[in-house]
């Protein structure tokens, strides 16, 4: 009996170290980033592996260039994708969970064909509404009240501060899906009482409903900021891109010049931009984890 | 959508009654951005697969021309093999590795949680990030021997695979530990009872109950290998290009979605409605594995 357990115990031994070595090949390519972020250009691509050494460091050179290489400032397009996708996810949110409440406890022919609408949705690839959806998106103008000149005014949908109503249109379709199913899920007793109770559909919403979907909020939310942050051709397609990057469209660019682009500087941006997914992945890890499956699973 | 019919209907009433009159607000904003944002953009680009056109509004129908364009032009055809030959291989390659990871995370070996957080970590990155970071890593050992990726179809391919084997072995892995945490003990252990080896338990036993999560990250590999695009682009864009007797290019690494993209935005603007046909194609292709994915899993589910 103890030979057998020690066996098991050196077999778990021996997986701990074959995992161990996976782990360190797994994270080597962010590594490699890091190092060449440091190295002159004309090294990265002779001496890809190799640490900088006296004659190939470069310092923070890269990282200062990388700030306004390619014609365009680099803290502007990470403005934009942080913007974009804050107010994107939180519009997709708080519209959608309003939504599928609605059609979870409605239930009427119309919110019933809405939710079949958006469960087809989600299998529609965005290649084949890209050239449309595009075009709309500039066609389409909302007023807004321009307080420079104390006048309403008309915006299209291709801009920063716009673009979210786009994300929102095109990324109903998961989002209602999980929230009408969680919603299914809790009981009707509890909204009942607080009807009994004197409270209104949208006090009813906010004080009661809102907070039991606290679960499905944050695998929803994980989910659209994943999408929205490392979404290129949305963006691509959709702003003007004279005047508005994102991050991926910015280093999507400095690719597009190929061979004259110095790569010390681009792989400075490049660690620059996955840093703050590293981050906030080490932080909420286990939402994170769990909302992607949750998306998985049922989409 | 069918409705437990639990509570009395009076009770019922209690919520839908008022609720229904708020549709504006409640239903109002989501319903407007799905129509801007899905509904017309969809219909719109079914009907211009029909059309002759270079933007939306000189629109001119001709039937079924651009169906028959799509599918004699030979890159689309090439892209089509090209994305189910690679569909084909990173399915294998990733449901394997990731089968094998979550198995061996499952032993309750030490550490685990931390493999776990590292594996899963690419999965974040984004596919334009990706691609530009793994296309310096090859082109790094590819210099070494007077070569690039971008110059042999098989290292586009294989990198391709290599790429995307980082990326989703994390997520697979993911949903193959849930299934796999959630075989019964007891049966495992009368296997070991019976004097089952290892590796009879795994096949006779572990396997067959994680059958769902198989049939699920089976579709989800294949139908994320189908719509591949952002990291097909930042890799090799569809380089190495074959020049075809008539002048026009196959560009060998390039999948489907990036075949309809170039189709709609290359130098030739007449052919958009072709690209728009292939896009058809294309949605259809995808939504057929979708559905046939549905299936399987509802039948998986009647039968636990």
């Amino acid at each position: 009996m103890k030979g057998t357990l020690t066996a098991e115990r050196r077999r778990k031994l021996v997986l701990s170290i074959v995992l161990a070595v996976i782990c360190i090949i797994y994270v080597l390519p962010i590594f490699m980033v890091v190092l060449n972020s440091f190295k002159l250009n004309t090294y990265v691509k002779t001496d890809t592996f190799a640490f900088p050494n006296e004659e190939s460091f470069a310092g923070w050179a890269n990282y200062i260039k990388g700030m306004t290489f390619g014609n365009y400032p680099f803290w502007k397009s990470a403005f934009y994708s942080l913007f974009i996708t804050v107010v994107s996810s939180a519009l997709i949110l708080l519209c959608t969970s309003m939504a599928a409440w609605y059609i979870a406890r409605v239930d009427s022919k119309l919110c019933r064909a809405i939710y079949y609408l958006c469960v087809f949705s989600m299998v529609v690839p965005f290649q084949m509404v890209m050239f449309t959806l595009s075009k709309t998106a500039d066609q389409v103008k909302i007023p807004y009240f321009n307080f420079a000149d104390m006048a309403f005014d008309k915006v299209a949908l291709n801009t920063p501060w716009t673009i979210p109503i786009v994300y929102l249109g095109f990324g109903a379709g998961l989002a209602i899906f999980m929230f009408v199913g969680f919603v299914k899920s809790i009981p009707l007793e509890i909204e009942e009482a607080a009807s009994i109770d004197g409270c209104g559909p949208l006090r009813t919403y906010f004080s009661v409903v809102f907070p039991m979907l606290r679960p499905t909020m944050i695998s929803v939310g994980i989910l659209e900021i994943m999408w929205v942050w490392n979404d290129y051709l949305l963006p691509y397609l959709v702003l003007d891109s004279t005047k508005y990057f994102t991050i991926p469209i910015h280093i999507q660019y400095l690719k597009g010049s190929y061979g004259t682009v110095d790569l010390g500087a681009t792989m400075a941006l490049i660690f620059l931009s996955i840093l703050p997914v590293i981050i906030f992945y080490l932080c909420c890890q286990k939402y994170i984890i769990k909302g992607v499956a949750a998306g998985a699973v049922k989409g | 959508m069918k409705r437990k019919k639990g509570s009395a209907p009076g009770s019922r009433a209690l919520i839908r009654r008022p609720l229904r009159r708020w549709f504006p607000l409640f239903m109002g904003p989501v319903v407007c951005a799905f129509i801007i944002g899905f509904v017309y953009p969809f219909c719109k680009g079914v009907y211009l697969s029909f059309c002759k056109f270079k933007t939306t509004s000189d629109a001119e129908f001709i039937g079924l021309g651009n169906y028959v364009k799509a599918l004699q032009d030979a890159s689309f055809m090439h892209s089509f093999w090209y994305t189910a030959l690679f569909a084909l291989v990173s399915l294998v390659f990733i449901n394997v590795l990731a089968f094998a990871v979550a198995y061996a995370l499952t032993q309750g070996i030490k550490g685990s949680s931390l493999f776990r957080t590292v594996f899963f970590m690419p999965n974040l990155i984004g596919g334009i990030v990706l691609g530009y970071v793994w296309s310096m890593i090859f082109d790094g050992i590819l210099t070494r021997y007077n070569t690039s990726i971008l110059l042999e179809t098989k290292y586009g391919f294989w990198g391709l695979v290599i790429l995307m084997c980082w990326q989703q072995i994390g997520y697979m892995m993911i949903i193959y530990i849930a299934g796999l945490q959630a075989v019964p003990d007891d049966m495992l252990e009368a296997a070991k009872i019976d004097g089952a080896s290892r590796w009879q338990t795994l096949w006779r036993v572990t396997i067959p109950n994680v059958m769902p999560s198989i049939t699920i990250c089976t579709f989800l590999t294949l139908t994320n290998s189908f719509k591949l695009f952002d990291q097909n682009l930042a890799l090799t864009g569809g380089q190495p290009f074959l020049i075809q007797p008539d002048g026009s290019a196959i560009k060998t690494t390039e999948m489907l979605a990036l075949n309809i993209y170039n189709t709609f935005y290359g130098q030739n603007v007449n052919a958009r409605g072709t690209a728009q046909a292939k896009a058809v194609i294309f949605f259809l292709l995808v939504a057929a594995i979708g559905l046939i994915q549905l299936r399987a899993t509802r039948k998986k589910e009647v039968q636990q």
